[in-house]
């Protein structure tokens, strides 16, 4: 098994004509992503991707006519809420939310829509999810995992590259693979996540890789304390040498009033039994210290 | 994005909200005419005026940015004294002038984003007119929250039990419809801060000439989410350049994300947590960080180009760390940029590069014929820069 998607992935992706959406759901496809049609309102009939995947002009017309169950999302900021919205009418339950720039005050209604509906809604400014050998879905490049037995979630996305690269080229594989997104409202939080992991048979060990702002990596650092008490746990936390008060990129990324430091954080993860890699490049041998055989 | 007080009171005047009077004053004979009109007015219940330095920095108080004047030659030297002042590095170019108010009560009431619930949220108390963490700190029951509705925003049972809460007495109605605007305020320019500290009882003199109490909004602080401007270009005026390092506003125009530090070592990184990494790993190799700069996703020779003339023209900067993991950002590309950057370079500062993912190899190639240094791992890479600085240091 893996988690969020897998083998019976059946994607539609919203925005696959436009440039973006259309250079990476080639990616998908090659990747062996079971990726069924894409939506572009004005272009319903028309093939994309030479010709290999139907467009409709809207995302229930392509549930219709090819059973997609989950959407991956590349459409512009200002378009982007409301086609989530025009997922979970068509009763998509797993949407992935790619787009970046989304004004905050935006997604809190989406968010809650999605909460509604009983959908999970990942994102947005999220690289998207990889379970290797299986799918993937949004812009992770595809070369760099390998199959295996150990989950990570990410609020970012080079930096997640870069572990997930480490872990790969110890020997370490992966059973899904998230980034969550670096916005302050998001639809999934680490704590969802290892949730999902904790309920899932081939995760044997957990990687969390987070960053300043916020207090969503304590959240989940809590939870796994106890619920994830027997599972090898290793963290990375990115942002200890940021300045307080200035957004580090990601618009969820600043420490205000004192709060949402790498240290609490780091603290936080030690806390709850994590190994907390001082550099990603740590990861792999972290894990085998806790206890990781994979 | 965060704007002045007199600029956050406009908004909260064109939502409705109660504000005192004020002028803003660039010079101290406006600011003189400004008093001459609010020591006159009948409403005036103390006989003075407030001078504010309109800075975008907290502390302005203690400063010496806040000042009481009593008569109109008092009000022209104070405004002169404070558009000397420079605060925490920030000159004063405008001061605000409006009646100094007789406070009765001061409270704290606020809205902003809650990232655990993913919802707006009040946070309201009767112990205003100081910091609100400090009173988290030392009093924690002296604070109340209520969240708005996701879909609905706040009803008006809500308004009225979050005015209760807060203890707002006989200025409970007030104080509930203070709190609907504070959220329509928040709607209406995609703010994800809007906060009234103090937000007070005041006594003035009513039409009649009698001394009356109204709830009104004394002081105010507004942050813009800045992913939301693009919509509000009118809003895009309020920008204060002088909070800005010079180098952030010509980042804006590459679409590049940069941060002034205070260490030697240039960063070039593509995302941000990438890029917050990149930073920590110079820090622990023993070297200190000049900048945080990601160049964003897909990035072309052009932008490199851009991103590199912006470390250098910070003279602090002994050496240069760039790493790039392509994903939808192609090596090659980088590579390009790079030795265009070099030979466009006045100064010579050693570069350390680092390029892996996509288009690596093309990368590699391009960089060894250029002879850049370049490593492999980013341990490796944040180390090799260290060295560089040191070696250029001595």
């Amino acid at each position: 098994m893996s988690i969020l998607i897998g083998r019976d992935t059946r994607l539609v992706v919203q925005g696959i004509t436009g440039r973006e959406g259309e250079f990476h759901s080639r990616a998908m496809l090659e990747y062996g992503t079971l990726l069924v049609a894409g939506v572009t309102p004005g272009k319903g009939g028309q093939r994309a991707l030479d010709g290999k995947v139907p467009v409709f002009n809207t995302v229930s017309e392509a549930v219709k006519q090819t059973a997609a169950n989950t959407a991956c999302i590349f459409v512009p900021a200002g378009g982007a809420p409301d086609a989530v919205l025009e997922s979970l009418a068509a009763g998509i339950k797993t949407i992935f939310c790619i787009t970046e720039g989304i004004p905050a005050l935006d997604m809190i209604p989406v968010v809650e829509e999605a909460r509604l509906a009983g959908a999970r809604l990942i994102g947005p400014n999220c690289p998207g999810a990889t379970s290797p050998g299986r799918a993937k879905v949004g812009i992770i490049p595809g070369s760099i995992h390998r199959e295996g037995r150990v989950g990570v979630v990410s609020r970012s996305g080079t930096l997640t590259y870069e572990a997930v690269q480490a872990m790969t080229d110890a020997g370490i594989g992966q059973s899904t693979c998230v980034g969550i997104g670096g916005d302050p409202v998001i639809g999934t939080q680490f704590l969802d996540v290892l949730q999902l992991f904790a309920a899932d048979t081939e995760t044997e060990a957990l990687v969390l890789i987070g960053e300043i702002g916020g207090s969503a990596e304590e959240d989940a650092a809590a939870w796994a304390a106890v619920r994830m008490r027997d599972v090898p746990k290793v963290a990375f936390i990115a942002g200890r040498t940021a300045p307080e008060g200035k957004r580090m990129g990601h618009a969820g990324a600043i420490i205000s009033g004192g709060k949402g430091t790498a240290a609490s954080k780091v603290a936080a993860l030690e806390a709850a039994g994590f190994r907390v890699a001082n550099s990603p490049t740590e990861l792999p041998r972290l894990l085998r210290e806790a206890g990781f055989k994979g | 994005m965060k704007i002045h007080e007199a600029d956050a009171k406009s908004l909260l005047v064109a939502q409705g909200l109660p504000v005192p009077p004020w002028e803003v004053a660039r010079t101290p004979s406006q600011a003189r005419t400004a008093a001459v009109k609010y020591l006159a007015d009948p409403a005036n219940a103390t006989g003075k005026v407030v001078i504010k330095a309109q800075v975008l920095v907290g502390g302005r108080g203690k400063a010496g940015g806040v000042r009481l004047a009593s008569t109109a030659d008092e009000a022209e030297d104070v405004a002169a004294a404070i558009l000397a002042l420079e605060i925490k590095g920030l000159p004063v170019r405008r001061v605000l002038v409006g009646p100094a108010a007789e406070i009765v009560k001061e409270f704290y009431l606020s809205v902003l984003l809650d990232r655990s619930t993913k919802r707006l949220m009040f946070i309201g108390s009767a112990q205003g007119g100081v910091e609100i963490e400090q009173v988290a700190v030392e009093n924690p029951a002296a604070i109340v929250y209520e969240h708005a509705d996701p879909l609905l925003g706040l009803a008006d049972y809500a308004a009225r039990e979050l005015a209760f809460k807060v203890g707002f007495g006989a200025h409970w109605k007030a104080g509930a419809a203070i709190a609907k605007g504070l959220l329509r305020t928040m709607l209406a320019y995609d703010a994800d801060l809007v906060e009234i500290n103090p937000l007070a009882v005041i006594r003035e003199h009513g039409a009649d000439g009698n001394l009356v109490e109204r709830l009104v909004c004394l002081d105010a602080k507004i942050t813009l989410d800045d992913s939301a401007l693009a919509r509000h270009p009118q809003l895009e005026e309020l920008r204060d350049l002088d909070a800005e390092d010079p180098a952030d506003v010509e980042a804006r125009r590459y679409d590049l994300t940069f941060i002034k530090l205070e260490g030697d070592i240039g960063c070039m990184v593509n995302g941000a947590g990438l890029a917050m990494t990149t930073m920590d790993l110079v820090k622990r190799a023993g070297g200190e960080p000049a900048n945080f700069l990601d160049i964003g996703g897909g990035a072309k020779a052009d932008r490199v180009a851009a991103a590199m003339r912006l470390i250098l023209e910070d003279p602090n900067v002994k050496a240069i760390l760039v790493n790039i993991f392509g994903g939808i950002t192609r090596g090659d590309e980088v590579a390009k940029g790079l030795i265009e950057a070099r030979a466009q370079q006045r100064r010579a500062v050693p570069m350390v590069v680092r390029i892996v993912g996509t288009n690596a190899a093309e990368a590699a190639e391009l960089l060894e014929a250029a002879s850049f240094v370049t490593a492999d791992s980013l341990d490796e890479a944040a180390a090799k820069a260290v060295a560089a600085a040191k070696g250029a240091a001595a």
